[in-house]
C-alpha cells in the first residue's frame, strides 16, 4: 500500500463517507473506491454488498482473489436535548460503542456538570448541524418536546437519510408532530421513519430505562442493518 | 465503532508512522473460518524495529506477524501468512480458539 492511499482513505474515514480498499492478492495492487464513486469500478456489485454489509471479505475474479476491505464511519447517536434520559444515555452508549454527542441551546440543560466527558453542544441545532452535518452513519434521538428545539433537527435527520430517527412524546404529541411536518413538505413515506413514541416497546417508564429501550432500538437498527434498505432511493439534498 | 476515531486508529497510527519516516508494514486479516478472535479487514501495523500497533488475532499470533512483517518491510514482496489449529506450527503461534486465520502483509511503500 502507498502512503497517498493511506492518506486519501484516512481523510474518507475522517470525513464521515464509507469507503472500500480494493486489494488483488496476486499483484498487490490497490485502489480506493469512494462511496460516492462505487457505480464506475469494475467491481462495483461486490463493492456495494461490502459497503451495505460493513463485512470485508475475499471475491474471486478474473484477476484472481481480490480483498475488499470495507471502512464504514463509526456509528453515532445525537441526542437533541439535554434532559434526564440523556444522562442516562450518556454513559450507556459509549458502553455499547458507539459516539455519542448532544445539543441543546438550554445552557442550563446543556452543562459540563450534567454531563461530565460528553461532547456537548449548547447551541441551536440550526448552528450545530451547518458544522456537524448529520450523516446516514448517525442515529438521531429528539427528545427535547419543544418543536422550536426538535423540528429542525427532525427534518434534517429526514433529508439525511439517517439510520435511526426516534421521537419523545405521546401519541397525540407525535400526532401533532406530523402535522406540522405535512405542512413542512415532508412525504408520509419518511414521516413513518420515525420512531414515536421513542424507543423499543418494553414499558420503559424511567428516563434510565427509556434510554434501555432508546439504545435497544439504535442497536437493532444498525446490527439489523435496517439502514442501507430504509435509506436507498430516499436520501434527498438538503 | 468508536476505536476507529480514538488514540487507538490503527490507519492513523500508520499514517504518522510513515510521516515519520518509519519504514512499515500493514498486516491485514483477509479471510478468517471457525471462531477467530478479529474479523476481515483487521489491521496491524508494524515498523521496521518491531513496534506495533492494532491487532489481528487476541494476541495468539501478532508475535509471528510482526517478525514476518519485519522481514517484508526489508524485502519489499507481500506475503500471505495462515495460521490456525490444524498449522503444523498451531503449538508454537495457533489460535487456541480453534478459529483460522489468513494475513496479507505488505509494505507502505
Amino acid at each position: 500500500m502507498d502512503r497517498a492511499l493511506l492518506a486519501a482513505l484516512n481523510e474518507e474515514r475522517a470525513a464521515r463517507r464509507a469507503a472500500v480498499v480494493v486489494t488483488e492478492l496476486a499483484t498487490g495492487r490497490h485502489r480506493l473506491v469512494r462511496e460516492a464513486e462505487v457505480g464506475a469500478d469494475p467491481l462495483a456489485d461486490a463493492v456495494e454488498k461490502a459497503i451495505r454489509s460493513g463485512k470485508s471479505g475475499i471475491a474471486q475474479t478474473e484477476a484472481g482473489e481480490v480483498f475488499l476491505n470495507a471502512h464504514l464511519p463509526p456509528a453515532r447517536i445525537v441526542s437533541i436535548g439535554a434532559v434526564h434520559i440523556s444522562q442516562a444515555l450518556a454513559p450507556m452508549a459509549k458502553i455499547a460503542g458507539f459516539d455519542f454527542e448532544i445539543i441543546d441551546p438550554r445552557t442550563a440543560f446543556a452543562s459540563e456538570e450534567r454531563f461530565p466527558g460528553a461532547t456537548l453542544h449548547a447551541e441551536w441545532p440550526e448552528d450545530v448541524l451547518k458544522e456537524r452535518p448529520f450523516d446516514a452513519y448517525t442515529a438521531v434521538c429528539v427528545i427535547t418536546h419543544d418543536p422550536k428545539i426538535d423540528d429542525f433537527p427532525l427534518i434534517s435527520a429526514l433529508k439525511t437519510g439517517c439510520f435511526y430517527i426516534g421521537a419523545l412524546g405521546s401519541r397525540k404529541t407525535h400526532g401533532k408532530r406530523v402535522e406540522r411536518l405535512k405542512e413542512a413538505g415532508i412525504p408520509q413515506a419518511s414521516i413513518d421513519r420515525i420512531e414515536a413514541p421513542i424507543g423499543a416497546d418494553i414499558g420503559a417508564a424511567t428516563p434510565g430505562e427509556i434510554a434501555v429501550a432508546i439504545l435497544a432500538s439504535v442497536i437493532e437498527a444498525f446490527r439489523k442493518r435496517k439502514m442501507f434498505a430504509d435509506r436507498r432511493g430516499e436520501t434527498e439534498p438538503q | 465503532m468508536s476505536e476507529t476515531i480514538t488514540e487507538l486508529d490503527v490507519l492513523k497510527t500508520a499514517e504518522r508512522w510513515a510521516g515519520e519516516g518509519r519504514k512499515l508494514a500493514l498486516a491485514t486479516v483477509v479471510e478468517t473460518w471457525g471462531s477467530a478472535p478479529r474479523p476481515s479487514g483487521s489491521h496491524l501495523v508494524i515498523d521496521e524495529e518491531g513496534n506495533f500497533e492494532g491487532s489481528v488475532s487476541g494476541g495468539c499470533v501478532e508475535g509471528a506477524v510482526v517478525s514476518e512483517a519485519v522481514d517484508v518491510i526489508e524485502a519489499g514482496e507481500p506475503r500471505m501468512l495462515e495460521f490456525g489449529v490444524a498449522d503444523e506450527t498451531a503449538w508454537r503461534v495457533g489460535l487456541s480458539c480453534g478459529g483460522r486465520i489468513r494475513v496479507y502483509v505488505e509494505k507502505v511503500n
